[in-house]
């Protein structure tokens, strides 16, 4: 592990500021609600960080459990009482991983992870002829010069729900008349999991792949559906060479509205949940809102934790993929669908392929569907356009 | 002893992903934040009901089996790591809110909610209403805070430390019955001790020795609308009883704390007086400072003590409830931590406390933080010595171990008595203390906890 984040190990209070939201209503890390022991907290994963490089705990199975247990939220981070810590807080768990890879001591739900990505380029172990399935029918084009490649990634082309997500976009993107291609079978996962993971040598190789692609192809801007895809493109891809204009779809969709494409009333009480990747990671949190706020009848309440104080739905940082967090009542997503739906809203809208999935799966675990639906964004908006 | 065969009748009891024997989980256990030396608990219980608590109990004391309550685990002084090994209850399960009465003025809630959950819970539902809030960070919980004598935002307005505020308690017992006390023993409503024998003070400032607490009534009192604070300065060590005591007697303000710190370097020196007040309206604000300015207008004249203009950053930062820059207080020395001897002392005796803390630690070549929170109205003051060290320098942290022994020494000698002492400190007390209120203490733990299982190695002669 790097010098830097060695060095800081020890300064971590373990006073607990970073298990909360900003007003304390309840606990906002994902692995520390779950399972509720100190260790899994942010501080417990510090100072287990610092006795394992001590030498005083070893990498054994609840160790690599307690490491991978967190979701990369950023939730410490917001919330960390020092300042001179908290932004590299997360920055060291994944650090620590990096060592566990090397090592060898990572959970086998993670090492079936990697090994999908290697050998099949997804973590579905899908061939990539599937890729495009969700484009069947819809008349998309593949990118040759357009202005945009739309980038789909991995939840949006193989999870029915990302599929369904990706569909959306695109035909608001044809309806607007927006100039946009996409990859296809030629499309590999984005790196962004793979490197919260802990495998930089996987990440990095997935990174340079999209950039030769996406470089060959004389791509200049990149409109991705994942917050995860836009944070690595926009963020860790320029690291490798890879310079690209990124947006997040919901920024050209906010661009639209009211402009080519003009809603409808559309009497209905929506929730936003915002994604880690876009929220604290990127500080993006008014686009999504200006897009809903655009509809009108739609009334926008908020979740009592919103904007930098989400409760994340316990997809990032691999688990999405690897499920260490399992299952159980208190999981992070049916916390957040029964705090969705204590808001009174009839909608939580998300702009995540893997939020959507994992809201989704909440909301059934939670017998909520009657009162609660979940959907993206872009779906609400072809529902006002049609309205 | 501690067997497998516990380990699979814990597991028997508490959802099995609740309990753990990892040594991952042991190791956070086993310490705290504080210098104390750690202990290895045998496993880590997290129940979700008082009657899981009662079975846990009931196993413990067949067996023989040492059980050490934890709400926060942020005492810093070592009292909820297990000194004797066995059980360690994590409460934090238990953490449901469970009345509000607005009528009465009180809260009930279970053992582990937090002090942040109690806050943001009212603040929602009830925001006329509030419960006084420790400056701990907001993992702590009421039951833990009180169980050691814990004090806040309204102990100098609403007259005392927070377990003066304890309206009732459930607690079990180390044979695992479940005990009442308060008028929810006898009535449906949780609003005060009186007027039975008071039986709740056998659980509060014993450090979990006596019983679990599951639940507990806690008093509520308004919430003002507005919040602003007054900062008075003097470098003379010997005015701040005072002023202190003049800013009581005028029955305006909130919150009264006192400062005195070598950081940052323009404020060595200086002590200052941090006067919260609350008021409803911008007139009642405005009365409330005029009078506290009226009251201090002779000393402040001479020019040898006044008013600090307030900078809008650190204003905000003692506003805050509970405050985070006391838990930033840890990074001084870049090192993760601090502790502190909370002496409970006259008023009077701050002067010499501060010229101890100043003392002890230029001997042992550390830095301070000392302060002081005013209970009540002026009945006594918990006065901090608070040393912060670098986990990693092994030389420095003996060196806080030796300042706090001596830290506590000095308390003592000052007429104070020391807060939530680590078990050195208990021991010091328990020297000083009547033999006959000790030989009561042990009898009474003999009754309550006949096995020697709760939190065994605190509060007891060595
Ligand atoms: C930065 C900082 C600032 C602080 N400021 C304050 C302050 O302003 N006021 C203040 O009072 N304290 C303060 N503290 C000290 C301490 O953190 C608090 O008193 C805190 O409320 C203790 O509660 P806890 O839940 O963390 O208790 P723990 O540390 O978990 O436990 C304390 C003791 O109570 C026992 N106990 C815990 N739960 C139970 C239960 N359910 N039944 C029976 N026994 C139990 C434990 O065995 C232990 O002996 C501060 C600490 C820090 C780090
Ligand atoms: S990560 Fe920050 S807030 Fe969390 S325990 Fe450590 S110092 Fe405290
Ligand atoms: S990033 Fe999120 S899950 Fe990970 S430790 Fe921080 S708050 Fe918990």
């Amino acid at each position: 592990m790097e010098r830097d984040y060695i060095d800081i190990l020890h300064r971590c209070f373990r006073c607990g500021w970073c298990k909360f939201p900003s007003n304390y209503q309840d606990f906002n890390c994902p692995a520390y609600l779950k399972y509720r022991f100190e260790s899994f907290s942010s501080g417990g994963r510090m100072w287990l960080i610092r006795a394992w490089i001590n030498g005083d705990v070893e990498a054994g199975h609840r160790f690599s459990q307690i490491l991978y247990s967190c979701v990369t939220c950023k939730n410490c981070v917001e919330a960390c009482a020092l300042p001179y810590i908290k932004d590299k807080l997360v920055d060291v768990f994944i650090a620590a991983r990096k060592d566990m890879v090397e090592q060898g001591t990572i959970p086998p739900q993670v090492r079936d992870y990697f090994k999908a990505i290697s050998t099949s380029g997804n973590p579905y172990r899908l061939p990539a002829e599937q890729r495009a399935a969700w484009a069947e029918g819809l008349d998309i084009e593949p990118y040759t010069d357009q202005r945009y490649l739309l980038y789909i990634g991995d939840v949006g082309s193989y999870d029915d729900l990302g599929k369904a997500m990706a569909r959306s976009v695109a035909m608001l993107f044809k309806k607007a008349h927006i100039s946009f291609g996409i990859l296809g079978n030629e499309e590999i996962s984005d790196g962004n999991d793979v490197a919260a993971a802990g495998e930089e040598g996987l990440a990095t190789h997935l990174a340079e792949q999209n950039i030769k692609v996406f470089s060959d192809k004389g791509i200049r801007r990149i409109i991705t559906l994942s917050p995860h895809s836009f944070h690595v493109m926009k963020t860790v891809y320029p690291l490798h060479g890879g310079r690209f204009q990124v947006y997040h779809y919901t920024k050209i969709l906010r661009d639209l509205m009211g402009k080519d494409l003009a809603p409808g009333q559309l009497d209905t009480t929506v929730t936003y949940h915002d994604p880690c990747y876009l929220g604290r990671w990127n500080g993006e949190y008014y686009t999504p809102r200006a897009i809903l706020n655009a509809i009108p009848g739609l009334r926008l309440v908020e979740f009592d934790r919103n904007m930098q104080n989400s409760l994340c739905c316990g997809g990032g940082g691999s688990n999405f993929f690897t499920d260490i967090l399992g299952t159980g009542h208190d999981l992070a997503s049916r916390v957040r669908i029964r705090d969705a739906a204590s808001t009174g809203a009839q909608i939580v809208a998300v702009s995540c392929p893997q939020c959507y999935r994992m809201l989704d799966d909440a909301l059934k675990a939670e017998g909520l569907e009657e009162v609660l639906q979940v959907r993206e964004i872009s779906e609400i908006v072809a529902d006002s356009l049609t309205a | 002893m501690f067997t497998n065969e516990t380990l699979s009748r814990i597991r028997e009891i508490v959802s099995s992903e609740y309990v753990t024997n990892e040594p991952e989980d042991l190791y956070i256990y086993s310490r705290d934040q504080g210098v104390q030396d750690p202990h290895m608990p045998d496993c880590v219980v997290m129940p979700s009901s008082t009657e899981e608590v009662q079975e846990i109990l009931r196993l413990a004391s067949r067996e023989q089996i040492p059980v050490v309550p934890m709400g926060g685990g942020l005492v810093l002084s070592g009292l909820s790591v297990p000194l004797k090994g066995g059980i360690v209850l994590d409460m934090k399960r238990m953490n449901r809110i469970l009345e509000i009465n607005e009528k009465s003025h009180y809260a009930v809630v279970e053992g582990g909610t937090s002090q942040g959950m109690l806050d943001a819970y009212l603040k929602k539902n009830f925001p006329h209403l509030k419960h006084s809030l420790p400056d701990a960070p907001p993992a702590a919980t009421i039951a833990g805070n009180i169980a050691i004598h814990g004090s806040g935002h309204l102990s100098q307005s609403q007259g005392g430390f927070h377990s003066e505020m304890v309206t009732g308690l459930e607690v079990v017992l180390s044979n695992g019955d479940v005990v009442k006390l308060g008028s929810c023993s006898t009535v449906p409503y949780w609003f005060s001790r009186a007027p039975l024998p008071d039986l709740v003070g056998l659980f509060l400032g014993w450090n979990g020795t006596t019983g679990v607490i599951t639940k507990v009534g806690i008093k509520l009192y308004p919430r003002p609308k507005l919040h602003d604070v007054l900062v008075y300065m003097t470098e003379d060590i010997d005015l701040a009883p005072e002023v202190l005591t003049r800013v009581i007697n005028t029955e305006t303000a909130e919150d009264i704390n006192y400062a005195l710190s070598p950081k940052p370097d323009y404020l060595n020196g200086f002590q200052m007086m941090v006067i919260n007040i609350t008021a409803n309206s911008e007139d009642e604000m405005a009365l409330k400072k005029k009078i506290i300015r009226d009251v201090l207008k002779d000393l402040y004249e001479t020019k040898e003590s006044g008013f600090m203009p307030v900078p809008p950053n650190m204003k905000t930062g003692f506003l805050e409830a509970p405050q985070k820059a006391l838990s930033k207080f840890a990074d001084v020395r870049r090192g993760g931590g601090f502790e502190y001897v909370g002496a409970i002392m006259p008023i009077e005796r701050i002067p010499d406390a501060c010229r101890a803390g100043m003392e002890i630690t230029a001997r042992h070549g550390i830095t301070y933080s000392l302060g002081a929170r005013i209970i009540g109205k002026g009945h006594c003051a918990m006065f901090f010595f608070a040393y912060p060290f670098n986990r990693v320098d092994a030389d420095e942290v003996e060196k806080v171990k030796m300042a706090l022994e001596d830290t506590n020494e000095a308390s003592l000698r000052l007429g104070g008595i020391p807060w939530k002492a680590e078990v050195q400190g208990q021991q010091l007390i328990l020297k000083q203390m009547d033999p006959g209120t000790y030989s009561l203490m042990k009898r009474i733990r003999e009754v309550l906890d006949p096995a020697g299982i709760m939190n065994p190695g605190n509060w007891e002669v060595s």
